[in-house]
């Protein structure tokens, strides 16, 4: 059984690690940390480099639990790609961060945490930053 | 000092609001364009100028004159923060620049970037002010034989040396000059190259061909290659005080004013435009650095002050030959041209007399155009960047839809929209197997007035094809275009060995991302 992360770099995605790191040494399981991009434009601040990797991991190991990295570039949506990875990888946990959005936001744009929450099979963790 | 008067009455034109509000969107949209790769203000003016027939002719010529400074600015910001130089006279920019942003001294090099611009291209608009009329005020002396001669000049330099390969720009200029044949001769009313196809009495649009070439190729260019993974950018230090210290102001004036004095007059003779300019900016830069010497590759300041101003100066340089012979020498200096012609006005000597008021509003507006993008480049930074998150389909739909809308709207017949997507495919082969467009526009353009030219001087002389050379102008032209040509080659061949130190850096660069996709 795993814990799946759904990681985007910022204070949020660093709020959701730790709260995944805290859930898997509960649950005693491994986190499968996920960042996709549609690599679709030029700049996605949705895309984690190198070092913000680095950074996650660090914080899992402080949690002392298991991990493993699957940073995608897909043409589907990142709801789709972490719903797809938690079918998997079977978890028994999804763990997503969510934003304040404002009510045009809302009308406008769709939501990942949204779609993620409304259709897991498994129990997900919202984390507010 | 009448010259001096003309251009207080272009700023009291271009004083007024609405006229300011134009040159804003023009700085505005030309800086986004500019920062955008692969979309440049060649492109944008295109796709604008079917939009912008409704507005009077000062109103556009300032936009357009927006877009194409603009443009100049914006470019320095995507090489120096992500490693990928938004247009080709940026290339440079990213050698030193990007390695600037990567040791945390972004901030620096943009801002020595835009105030280096703002530096050139206030030098390089007060030398238009001064040499332009002079030079118009001598053009008009110039006789039929003598202009043939110029156009011959342009059009071999242009194909010569706009593209990577020589046989490649002379194809292409001699695929548009063959465009610019279509349609009913003004002389005898024969139709030529129409195929019997009534659409095409009139000759192909010079627009449509711009638009079909610059965006419609362009978008499908970038729709046929993979996708590339995003790309990381540099995040800079917020507050006007990171910007520029003291040794940094220390080590860029000397070369703003010389990167100024490459640029200008590289900018005024047909040679390739900008990008010439920064290559051989870049050249001196490196020879002249002194003590500095070890640090360009690893983050020069002066490798990025001097090529960006030489960048912005050969900008005002071009215009020279654009407003007093009426001949371009690069791509958007072009569709500048195709701007006056659709207004009923022909750039040429004559542009100073009869259109004084036009021309000196459009001096004006670069001066208050260049004070505007300093305003908007350097707080904007970070909304310029965000400018790159814009998902590639909906840029490129929303580029065909424009060049659609555009093409249809010049005459409401959907024939045009038809051909423009033919021409938009001889586009995306061109720009798939190495054929610059710049020098088929070009040829489109001028290929028609040089007839022209040409004719006027066989009815003057009566047939005899010895006037065309006997002009001392003409002959000096022909062999001019010798030693433009030669220097050109010289200049790419310089300009080909930094590109080939660009890619080396450009590789690193690309192995340490790609081993960073790899986990």
């Amino acid at each position: 059984m795993t814990v799946v992360l759904a990681y985007a770099p910022g204070d949020l995605g660093t709020a959701t690690a730790r709260s995944a790191g805290r859930s898997a040494a509960l649950l005693g399981s491994k986190v499968v940390i996920v960042n996709a991009t549609r690599a679709d434009r030029l700049v996605d601040p949705r895309w984690a480099d190198e070092a913000e990797l680095a950074h996650v991991i660090e914080i899992l190991d402080e949690a002392q639990v298991g991990h493993e990295v699957r940073h995608l570039k897909s043409g589907a949506l990142p709801a789709d790609v972490v719903l797809e990875v938690a079918e998997e990888v079977a978890a028994e946990l999804i763990v997503v961060g969510l934003r304040r959005r404002t009510p045009v936001g809302k009308l406008v744009l769709g939501s990942t945490p949204q779609q993620i929450l409304l259709r897991a099979n498994c129990p997900v963790l919202a984390v507010k930053a | 000092m009448d010259n001096l008067s003309a251009l207080m009455e272009g700023f009291a034109t271009v004083a007024q609001p609405m006229y300011l509000l134009y040159a804003l969107f023009g700085v505005f949209i030309g800086t986004a364009v500019g920062v955008l790769p692969g979309i440049g203000p060649a492109m944008t003016i295109a796709l604008l100028l079917p939009l912008t027939y409704s507005l009077d002719a000062t109103a556009a010529i300032i936009v357009f004159a927006g877009i194409y400074y603009g443009g100049m600015y914006g470019g320095s910001t995507t090489s120096i923060l992500l490693n990928t130089p938004g247009e080709s006279a940026s290339i440079v920019t990213a050698l030193e620049g990007h390695k600037m942003a990567r040791l945390g001294r972004g901030a620096a090099a943009l801002a020595t970037a835009a105030i280096g611009s703002f530096v050139a291209g206030t030098i390089a608009t007060v030398l238009l002010t001064l040499v332009a009329p002079v030079m118009a005020k001598w053009a008009v002396q110039l006789g039929e034989p003598d202009y043939f001669a110029l156009m011959i000049v342009a059009f071999i330099t242009v194909g010569a040396l706009l593209g990577k390969s020589v046989s490649r720009g002379m194809v292409a200029l001699a695929l548009g000059l063959f465009l610019g044949l279509m349609g009913t001769d003004t002389l005898t009313g024969q139709q030529r190259f129409t195929f019997g196809v009534p659409n095409l009495a009139d000759g192909l649009s010079v627009v449509i061909v711009a638009v079909g070439l610059f965006a419609v190729g362009e978008a499908l260019y970038v729709a046929s290659r993979l996708r590339h993974g995003p790309v990381h950018v540099i995040p800079v230090e917020k507050g006007w005080r990171s910007w520029m210290k003291p040794e940094d102001w220390r080590r860029s004036w000397k070369p703003w004013l010389r990167g100024t004095a490459i640029g200008f007059p590289v900018g005024t003779i047909p040679a390739g435009g900008a990008d010439v300019a920064t290559f051989l900016s870049y050249a001196t830069e490196r020879k002249l650095a002194g003590k500095h010497k070890d640090q360009f590759g690893k983050g020069a300041i002066e490798g990025v002050a001097g090529p960006e101003s030489a960048n912005n100066a050969a900008a005002s340089g071009v215009l020279v030959p654009l407003l007093t012979l009426g001949l371009p020498t690069t791509a958007t200096a072009a569709i500048i041209i195709v701007a006056f012609q659709s207004y009923g006005i022909q750039p040429g000597p004559m542009l100073f007399q009869t259109q004084s008021s036009l021309v000196w509003a459009l001096i004006a507006s670069l001066y208050v155009g260049n004070l505007m993008l300093i305003v908007l480049n350097l707080p904007l930074v970070g909304m310029w960047v965000k400018v790159l998150q814009i998902p590639r389909h909906y840029l490129y739909a929303g580029i065909l839809l424009f060049g659609a809308l555009g093409s249809y709207a010049l005459n409401f017949s959907p024939i045009d929209v038809l051909i423009l997507l033919v021409i938009g495919v001889v586009g995306f082969f061109m720009r798939r197997y190495g054929y610059p467009v710049a020098p088929m526009v070009v040829g489109m353009i001028l290929g028609p007035m040089a007839e022209d030219r040409l004719r006027r001087s066989l009815t003057i002389s009566q047939g005899d094809l010895s006037y065309l050379v006997t002009s001392p102008f003409a002959a000096t032209a022909y062999v001019s275009i010798l030693v433009i040509v030669g220097l050109g080659l010289w200049l790419k061949s310089r300009e080909k060995r930094a590109n080939a130190e660009l890619s080396r850096l450009g590789e690193e660069i690309r192995e340490e991302s790609q081993s960073q996709e790899v986990n």
